[in-house]
């Protein structure tokens, strides 16, 4: 299985050809804490770079990007009850939506671990 | 762009790294390490401090040395009866166009300290205050001096069930104040303080003029307790909008009433005739008079996702009745909560109605307010 990071923070953990998709730690601190968590509907056809989900926190409501396109296929359903799981996992219990991937040549845009902690060090 | 100015607290919350962002033309604390949610919380549960220095602060007073002169001055300007203050006494009210529109909105104080029991103290919004304070000096009739302190005073508020055994130890005087009065007194020997008993997060608390060189020394005193942290703009807003508090620029405008706005509670009795002698007078009596208008209402959607400012509100039939004004999500509350304008036949509680939130309608419901209940000193 291997990850990949977009510009806007959010990571794609593929496995064949399916993909999992959440935000970094990073950016969920930045966030802060979460209260709301708005996913897509199972069979949702996105664009990559595509508004996916819809992550809010006490003052801000943020988009959650498609890294790559394709179908979605499942949601974490858990953070409709347990927003702040993005707070707490966002690497991994805090993900929120499996994707089938459409065309895995769009994941050679991504950034790989090494490349995305560059880029954070950066800003 | 011009350089942002900066409250004499800057270098603390640089310290206590804070999240800085633009507000009002200041460079102000947005966040703590803590996050708005727990500085919320904290604040609500034991005393939260902030530093509102970036509002404006002036004094009035007549040449003749009369209370009576200046407050009938300041009377043309505000819908609140100024005359009938006693020293000490804080009213909140707004300044008006000739429309009735709000410029802004305001606390005025008179002084209660012996020998300047004349003079009126105002603190205004930072976004509006070099407007108000144009506004002051265009329309005060001769006699009257404006005093503006943004150049000697700060300000800083401490809010929270624990704020009144916190200040008590440095002054016990401020224990047996009641909500909306203040105190001129010494917190430390060469310390001397107006201190009111207000704010606007719907807690019991105290808002704190002290000048320039001292407020460091008093926030670190104050933040010496263990009860204590200091509270960004973050969570300024999640309290007030919680308490129910109308945000200039955003619940109330010139294109807003005070009627409108919900405010009749802060016109008295004798101050809501068209002949009442302020600007706006004619509107704030027509819109009493008027059942048609839109009002300023409680919100309260269903499920757990905020509805923003400049949300569409629809009835159940899908027409436009208004937009949410202030809206997120509250910490006390323990999920979303709003305020905004609707249609006059729309404002009783329990009217359903729904909420355009990215496309979708979701149900929600008018609601009074506040949200989180008023914890007000009263005595």
């Amino acid at each position: 299985m291997s990850v990949y990071f977009t510009e806007d923070h959010e990571w794609i953990k593929v496995d064949g050809d399916t993909g999992i998709v959440g935000i970094s730690p990073y950016a969920a601190k930045q966030l802060g804490d979460v209260v709301y968590v708005e996913l897509p509907e199972i069979g949702r056809e996105v664009g990559k770079g595509d508004e996916a989900a819809v992550v809010e926190s006490v003052k801000a409501a943020s988009e959650v990007y498609a890294p790559v396109g394709g179908e979605v296929i499942e949601v974490n359903e858990k953070l409709e009850d347990a927003p702040e799981t993005v707070n707490a996992s966002a690497d991994d219990e805090g993900w929120f939506l499996k994707m089938k991937i459409a065309d895995a040549s769009e994941l050679e845009s991504l950034m790989d671990e090494a490349a995305y902690k560059t880029y954070c060090d950066g800003l | 762009m011009s350089e942002l100015l900066k409250t004499k607290l800057h270098a603390k919350h640089a310290a206590l790294g804070a999240k800085m962002v633009p507000f009002a033309g200041y460079d102000m604390p947005v966040q703590y390490p803590m996050g708005v949610m727990k500085e919320h919380l904290h604040t609500r549960e034991k005393a939260g401090l902030f530093d509102v220095s970036h509002m404006g602060q002036c004094f009035i007073f007549a040449d003749d040395g009369t209370f009576e002169t200046a407050a009938k001055a300041l009377e043309k300007l505000v819908p609140a009866d100024i005359q009938s203050l006693k020293p000490g006494q804080i009213r909140y009210s707004q300044f008006l166009n000739d429309e009735g529109g709000i410029l802004d909105d305001l606390m005025i104080t008179r002084l209660g300290f012996e020998g300047h029991t004349h003079k009126l103290y105002l603190v205004v919004n930072a976004g509006c205050k070099a407007d108000d304070f144009m506004h002051l000096a265009t329309y005060m009739p001769p006699g009257i001096t404006i005093d503006v302190a943004d150049d000697t005073l700060s300000l800083i508020a401490l809010q929270g069930p624990k704020a009144v055994d916190l200040l008590s130890q440095f002054n016990p005087a401020v224990k047996d104040m009641v909500f909306m009065t203040s105190l001129d007194i010494p917190l430390t020997p060469t310390m001397w303080c107006h201190v009111s008993r207000s704010g606007y997060t719907g807690e019991d608390g105290y808002e704190i003029s002290v000048k320039h060189e001292d407020v460091a020394e008093l926030t670190n005193m104050l933040l010496a307790h263990d009860d204590v942290e200091m509270i960004g703009l973050g969570a300024r807003d999640s309290l007030r909008l919680e308490a129910g508090l109308c945000l200039y620029g955003h619940d109330i405008d010139t294109s807003v009433s005070p009627i409108e706005a919900g405010l009749f509670w802060s016109i008295q009795k004798h101050r809501r005739s068209a002949d009442a002698g302020y600007k706006g007078a004619a509107r704030v009596a027509s819109d009493i008079a008027d059942k048609t208008t839109k009002r300023l209402v409680g919100i309260q959607p269903e499920g757990r996702a905020p509805a923003r400012e400049h949300t569409e509100i629809q009835d159940l039939d899908g027409n436009t009745i208004g937009e949410i004004t202030s809206g997120g999500f509250g910490p006390t509350a323990g999920g979303p909560v709003a305020m905004g304008f609707v249609a006059r036949k729309f404002t009783k509680a329990g009217t359903p109605i729904q909420l355009i939130v990215r496309g979708k309608p979701r149900a929600a419901k008018v609601v009074k307010m506040p949200f989180a209940p008023h914890r007000y000193y009263r005595g």
